[in-house]
C-alpha cells in the first residue's frame, strides 16, 4: 500500500492511499462529527456534518467521501467548517423532535420522571427509543447547539407510525434521511425492500408503492435497525441489557457470532458480534429476533426426558445416554440411523455422521432439513 | 456511393434546390411553430396552390427563434430570393400566396425580410431586422434554414465536414484546436471544453462513454430543444469528433421526454446516420467506432448535473454524488466518461469545420464564440438569439430584444435560470461573460434570460426560483432538502407581510451556508437568487418586512384596491366583472369595493375605461373612500369642465 502524507488542521499525518480524510482524521484522532456515515456501507456525504476545507478546492467537501491525496492540506475546524456543519444540523433539527435537545435538564432525567418541559408528549426524550443512545444528540452536543437556540421552526409529526412489522416499527418523525437503513437493505443484505421516495423536502423511506414494511419484500433482518442514528427505525420490545454474554446463534449451521444482553438473569436483546468471522456482526430475523422468546419459553426442554411408564419422566444426561447406548449395542449396523439436525453446527454434524460410520458401522445418516 | 458521394450530390442538390425551377415555401415548424400554429398553415397553403394550379415545395424547416413573430412562412420563387412573412395565419397566407405566386406582388407590408444580400421590392434585407442584426449565428446557422429531416440539407450546407476534417487528424490534435478555440462548457459552468476532452482521453479504460446533456429544464429556456428540431445532426456531428478525440465507443443523448418533437427528430436522424455509415462501427472507413443511445428523461431538473444524470441512465434514483471521482475518471457503469451539453457539442462541430482560429475570432478574451440565449419575459421580441460572449447586456434587452413592452421601466434581468441571479438596470452595460456574470452574482447558465419590469417585485420573483429549487431538489443532502425550504418558507412570510426585520440577514446566513455546504450545484447555486435580489433590491425586502408594502404592487396580501368616489362615475363595469361580487353600488351610485370580499386579482382595474382611471391600487397605504355608495360626483364635475 502506498504511503502518503498529508497535513491535517496544522498537523502532518500518514495515510495510505485509499483512505477517505474521515479515515485518516479518525486515525489521527481528531473528531469529525456523522451522521449518514456508516463504517461498513459505502459514504453517501448527504448529512454534511464530515465537512472540511482543503487548500485549492472550492467550498467545504465531505471527508466521509473524499479520497485523501499526497501533500493536501486539510481544515476541519475553520469558520467556514463550523458554519456549513451548524446550519446543516439546525436544518436537521427543524425536522425532528428536538425535546430532548431542548431541555437542560437532559442529562439528569430517568425514565419515570415527570417531565418539565412543555412539549408534547410523543416529543419527550423518555419516549425514544435512541435516548442517551442516540447519535444525534451526540453530535448536538458537540456542536453546542441546543434546541433554544434555533433561529427555524420546527416541524414534525405529520406521519403515522408504520407497526406493521412484528419485531420493529418505523417512526418517519425522527427520521433524519441519512439513508443507512436504504443502504443496509441494498449493500449489506441485497433485498432492497426500502429505498428513497419522493425528491426534496417530500422525500421518505418508503417500501415499494409505500405499502407498510410487512406487505413488502422485507426480510425484518433488522440491520437498517442496527444503524439508525436516532430512534426511527425502532424494536417492538426495548429493555436496556445490563450485562452481555457472547454465543453462537442455535439457528442453523452458519454459527453466527451473537451477543446476548441480559437483564435480570434474562437475554433481552441480541446483536452480532462484529469480531464474528462466518457474520461480521451481521444476523437474520432469527438470530435477531428469534432467541429471546424461545430460550424462556416455558415449553423449552431444558433436560433429557425417559419415557417411564407411558409418561416422560426427568433424567440427567448420563441415564438418557446409557439408555440410547443400551439400546442401539447388539443391534446390526443396517439396522440403525442417525438423524442428525440442521440446527446444529456443521462440526457437530460432522462429528455425527463420524459417530455413524465409525462407531455403528452406518451410513444411513440424515438431517433433519430434509424431513 | 460512399460518403464522398453522397455529400457531393447533397451540395449539388441543395444548390439545385436553392436555384430550384419550381417556387417553394418554407414553414417554421418546431414546437414553437406549431404551437403558434403553423400546422394549420399547410392545409390552407396546399388547397390555395391547388386552386392555381401551381407546382412547389413545401419545405419544413425549423426555428429561426423569432417567437414572437411565429408562424413564420418563407416564399421563394425562382430566381429569386427567399422572403420570410412573420405572423402569418390561415386567413391570410392565402392572400400572400397568390398575390406573390400568381399577382408577382410581394406583399412588402407584409413581409418581414428578404433573405439576401440586397434588399428587394420595397422589402429590407431579413438580418437587418433589429432582432437579427447584431447576432452571430454559428450554432443556430441551419435553423429555420434547412429542413431537419433531411441529412442532405445538413450535408448539403457543409455538415459533417468537421468530423471528415477531423479524422485527417489525430485525436490529440482535435483536442488541440478545441482547446485553441477557447470553447468553453455551454451547460453553464463553463469548463474549457479541450480540457475535459483531455481528461477523459488520458483517463485509462478500454471502453469510454460520450453523453449529450439535453436535460435542459430552467425555466424559460428553450436553447437545446430549438437547437434538438432545428438541426439534430450539428450536435451529432459533434459528437463523433468527441468520440474520435476522447476515444470513446459509446454515446448516449440524455433528453428530456417533455420534448416529444426532439426526441422523434433525433431517432429520425440517428437513422440517416446509419444508412450514411456515419455511426456505428468504422465510421466512414475510419477506426472510429460509435454506437449512439437515446436515453428520454423522466422530468427531474436535478438530472441535468452529471452525476445524476449517469445515475439515471444506469437506472437508478436520479440523485447526485459528490466528487471525486469526477466522471472522466469513473463515469456510466464506472467507465471514463465525458458530458457536455447540446450546444457545446454543436459548436465543436463548427469549430472542426472552419477552424479554431475563426472561431475564437468571435467573442471577447476569456470568453470566446457565440452563446445562445432564449429570450423571456417582460420583453418586446420574445426569441432565441446568438450573440457574441462579451456583448453587453444593454444591447441584448434592447437592440435584439426590442426593449420593454407598454413603456414600462427595465428592473432586472434574470440570467442562468434557477441557479442565476437577478442583475439590475446599473448592470445594464455588463459584457456577458462567464467571469463577469459570476461577479455580478449570477452566471452564464445554460442561456436563459428572462426580463423583468418595474410591475415585477424581486422578493416575489426570489420566492419563484425558491419554489422551483426546494421541489425539484433530490432530497440527499440535507443544506439544499432542507435549507431551500426553510429559505422559502421565510420567502413566502415576507412576501405576505409577516416577516420578521431579522429574517433578511437570516436568509443570507442561510444563503451562504447552503451555498458552502450543498453536494452538488443544484444547491449551490440555490440561494443565487436570494442573494442577488437582496444585494441590489435590498429596499424591497426591507420594504415588504418594516412596511408590509410591495412596492412593485405585486404581492397579494399586501396590495388593496379602491375605487375613487371622486373618479367613479357608476359605469357599472367593474361590478358586473368582479369575479368575487366584492362591488357595492348602483346606477349614480360611486362603487365601493369590500375589501373582506376582495381576492385582489386586479379586473376591476384592468377594466375601469382608461378615461376615468376610477380603481386605484396601493400598496401600504388606506385610500379613505366611504363604507357604502354614495352619489356619483364625478360626472357632474365633468360635465361642467366639459362645459367649459
Amino acid at each position: 500500500m502506498e504511503k502518503i502524507t498529508l497535513t491535517m488542521d496544522g498537523q502532518q499525518v500518514e495515510a495510505t492511499r485509499g483512505m477517505t480524510l474521515l479515515d485518516v482524521a479518525r486515525q489521527a484522532g481528531l473528531y469529525i462529527p456523522t451522521l449518514c456515515y456508516y463504517p461498513d456501507l459505502e459514504p453517501y456525504g448527504g448529512c454534511r456534518m464530515c465537512v472540511v476545507e482543503i487548500e485549492k478546492v472550492r467550498g467545504t467537501q465531505p471527508a466521509c467521501t473524499y479520497p485523501a491525496s499526497e501533500g493536501m492540506v486539510v481544515r476541519t475546524n475553520t469558520d467556514l467548517v463550523n458554519k456549513v456543519r451548524r446550519t446543516a444540523l439546525e436544518l436537521i433539527l427543524t425536522n425532528h423532535p428536538c425535546a430532548c435537545l431542548e431541555c437542560h435538564r437532559r442529562k439528569r432525567c430517568s425514565p419515570y420522571d415527570v417531565c418539565l418541559r412543555t412539549v408534547a408528549v410523543q416529543d419527550r426524550c423518555v419516549n425514544c427509543p435512541a435516548n442517551e443512545q442516540c447519535e444525534l444528540q451526540e453530535v448536538t452536543d458537540y456542536m453546542g447547539l441546543s434546541g433554544h437556540e434555533l433561529r427555524l421552526g420546527w416541524t414534525t409529526g405529520h406521519f403515522s407510525v408504520d407497526t406493521s412489522n412484528p419485531f420493529f416499527d418505523l417512526d418517519r418523525n425522527r427520521c433524519i434521511l441519512c439513508a443507512r437503513c436504504v443502504r443496509a437493505c441494498n449493500e449489506i443484505t441485497g433485498v432492497g425492500a426500502i429505498d428513497m421516495a419522493h425528491r426534496g423536502y417530500a422525500m421518505k423511506v418508503a417500501t415499494f408503492g409505500d405499502r407498510p414494511l410487512k406487505d413488502s419484500i422485507c426480510r425484518s433482518c433488522g440491520e437498517c435497525l442496527v444503524r439508525c442514528p436516532v430512534g426511527a427505525l425502532e424494536p417492538k420490545e426495548i429493555e436496556r441489557p445490563t450485562g452481555e454474554v457472547a454465543t453462537t446463534c442455535p439457528y442453523c449451521g452458519v454459527g453466527c457470532s451473537m451477543k446476548l444482553g441480559l437483564r435480570d438473569g434474562r437475554i433481552v436483546k441480541v446483536s452480532g458480534d462484529k469480531s464474528g468471522a462466518a457474520n461480521e456482526g451481521r444476523l437474520c430475523v432469527k438470530g435477531r429476533f428469534g432467541v429471546t422468546d424461545f430460550v424462556h419459553h416455558a415449553d423449552r426442554l431444558t433436560a433429557p426426558l425417559i419415557r417411564k411408564n407411558g409418561r416422560f419422566e426427568e433424567a440427567t444426561w448420563d441415564e438418557a445416554l446409557d439408555l440410547v447406548a443400551s439400546k442401539l449395542s447388539g443391534r446390526r449396523p443396517e439396522e440403525m440411523a442417525v438423524v442428525s439436525s440442521a440446527k446444529s453446527t456443521n462440526e457437530d454434524n460432522y462429528v455425527m455422521q463420524k459417530f455413524a460410520r465409525l462407531v455403528l458401522g452406518t451410513n444411513n445418516v440424515d438431517h433433519c432439513a430434509r424431513l | 456511393m460512399n460518403f464522398e458521394e453522397r455529400q457531393k450530390k447533397a451540395i449539388a442538390d441543395w444548390e439545385e434546390l436553392e436555384r430550384g425551377a419550381r417556387p417553394r415555401i418554407y414553414i417554421g415548424s418546431a414546437t414553437c411553430g406549431r404551437a403558434a400554429g403553423a400546422l394549420k398553415l399547410v392545409g390552407v397553403i396546399e388547397a390555395e396552390l391547388a386552386r392555381h394550379n401551381i407546382q412547389a415545395d413545401i419545405v419544413h424547416v425549423g426555428c429561426i427563434g423569432l417567437c414572437y413573430l411565429e408562424p413564420l412562412v418563407d416564399i421563394v420563387k425562382p430566381g429569386r430570393p427567399r422572403i420570410s412573412y412573420a405572423n402569418v395565419t390561415p386567413r391570410n397566407v392565402g392572400k400572400i400566396i397568390e398575390e406573390y405566386l400568381v399577382n408577382d406582388n410581394p406583399s412588402p407590408e407584409l413581409a418581414l425580410g428578404v433573405l439576401s444580400e440586397t434588399a428587394l421590392d420595397g422589402i429590407g434585407r431579413f438580418s437587418d431586422l433589429p432582432m437579427l442584426k447584431p447576432q452571430v449565428r454559428i450554432v443556430t446557422a441551419n435553423c429555420g434554414i434547412i429542413d431537419p429531416e433531411k441529412i442532405e440539407h445538413y450535408v448539403g450546407r457543409g455538415g459533417y465536414g468537421g468530423l471528415v476534417r477531423a479524422l485527417g487528424m489525430t485525436p490529440e490534435q482535435v483536442i488541440e484546436e478545441i482547446k485553441k478555440s477557447g470553447l468553453r462548457g455551454r451547460g453553464g459552468a463553463g469548463f474549457p471544453t479541450g480540457m475535459k476532452w483531455e481528461f477523459c482521453r488520458k483517463a485509462p479504460g478500454d471502453t469510454k462513454y460520450i453523453i449529450c446533456n439535453a436535460d435542459e429544464g430552467d425555466p424559460g429556456a428553450f436553447m437545446n430543444r430549438s437547437l434538438l428540431e432545428s438541426d439534430p445532426h450539428s450536435l451529432l456531428e459533434g459528437m463523433l469528433i468527441g468520440a474520435y478525440a476522447m476515444g470513446a465507443t459509446e454515446a448516449y443523448i440524455y433528453v428530456r421526454a417533455e420534448y416529444p418533437l426532439a426526441v422523434e427528430r433525433l431517432k429520425l436522424a440517428l437513422k440517416q446516420m446509419e444508412e450514411w455509415g456515419l455511426v456505428g462501427d468504422n465510421i466512414l472507413a475510419s477506426n472510429l467506432s460509435l454506437h449512439i443511445k437515446i436515453k428520454e428523461g423522466a422530468g427531474a431538473f436535478v438530472c441535468g448535473e452529471e452525476t445524476a444524470l449517469i445515475a439515471s441512465i444506469e437506472g437508478r434514483r436520479g440523485m447526485p454524488r459528490p466528487r471525486p471521482p469526477f466522471p472522466a475518471q469513473a463515469g456510466l457503469w464506472g467507465k471514463p466518461t465525458n458530458i457536455n451539453n447540446v450546444e457545446t457539442w454543436a459548436d465543436a462541430a463548427s469549430i472542426m469545420r472552419k477552424g479554431a482560429e475563426w472561431y475564437a475570432g468571435h467573442g471577447a478574451e476569456k470568453s470566446k464564440g457565440t452563446k445562445t440565449f432564449a429570450l423571456a419575459g417582460k420583453i418586446n421580441n420574445t426569441g432565441l438569439v446568438e450573440v457574441p460572449l462579451g456583448t453587453p447586456l444593454r444591447k441584448i434587452i434592447y437592440e435584439i430584444g426590442g426593449g420593454i413592452p407598454d413603456g414600462k421601466a427595465f428592473k432586472a434581468v434574470q440570467t442562468g435560470g434557477p441557479s442565476g441571479g437577478c442583475l439590475p438596470a446599473s448592470l445594464l452595460d455588463l459584457h456577458v461573460e462567464y467571469e463577469s456574470l459570476a461577479q455580478a452574482g449570477a452566471i452564464m447558465g445554460s442561456g436563459g434570460m428572462v426580463v423583468m419590469d418595474e410591475d415585477t417585485c424581486m422578493v416575489d420573483v426570489a420566492r419563484y426560483f425558491l419554489t422551483f429549487t426546494q421541489s425539484e431538489s433530490c432530497g440527499k443532502c440535507v443544506p439544499c432538502r432542507v435549507g431551500t425550504r426553510k429559505m422559502l418558507d421565510i420567502l413566502e412570510d415576507i412576501t405576505k407581510g409577516k416577516g420578521q426585520p431579522e429574517d433578511i440577514d437570516l436568509l443570507l446566513d442561510l444563503s451562504e451556508a447552503i451555498k458552502a455546504g450543498s453536494l452538488c450545484g443544484l444547491g449551490q447555486t440555490a440561494p443565487n437568487p436570494v442573494l442577488t435580489t437582496v444585494r441590489y433590491f435590498r429596499d424591497e425586502y426591507e420594504a415588504h418586512v418594516r412596511e408590509q408594502r410591495c412596492p412593485a404592487l405585486a404581492c397579494k396580501d399586501l396590495i388593496a384596491f379602491y375605487i375613487l368616489p371622486d373618479k367613479c362615475v357608476a359605469c357599472g363595469i367593474c361590478l358586473r366583472n368582479c369575479p368575487a361580487q366584492a362591488i357595492a353600488g348602483a346606477k349614480k351610485m360611486v362603487h365601493v369595493i369590500d375589501q373582506s370580499k376582495c381576492t385582489k386579482c386586479s379586473t376591476c382595474l384592468d377594466v375601469c375605461p382608461v378615461k376615468f382611471s376610477a380603481v386605484a391600487k396601493v400598496s401600504g397605504e388606506q385610500i379613505e373612500v366611504p363604507g357604502e355608495p354614495t352619489p356619483v360626483t364625478a360626472l357632474e364635475r365633468d360635465k361642467v369642465a366639459a362645459s367649459k
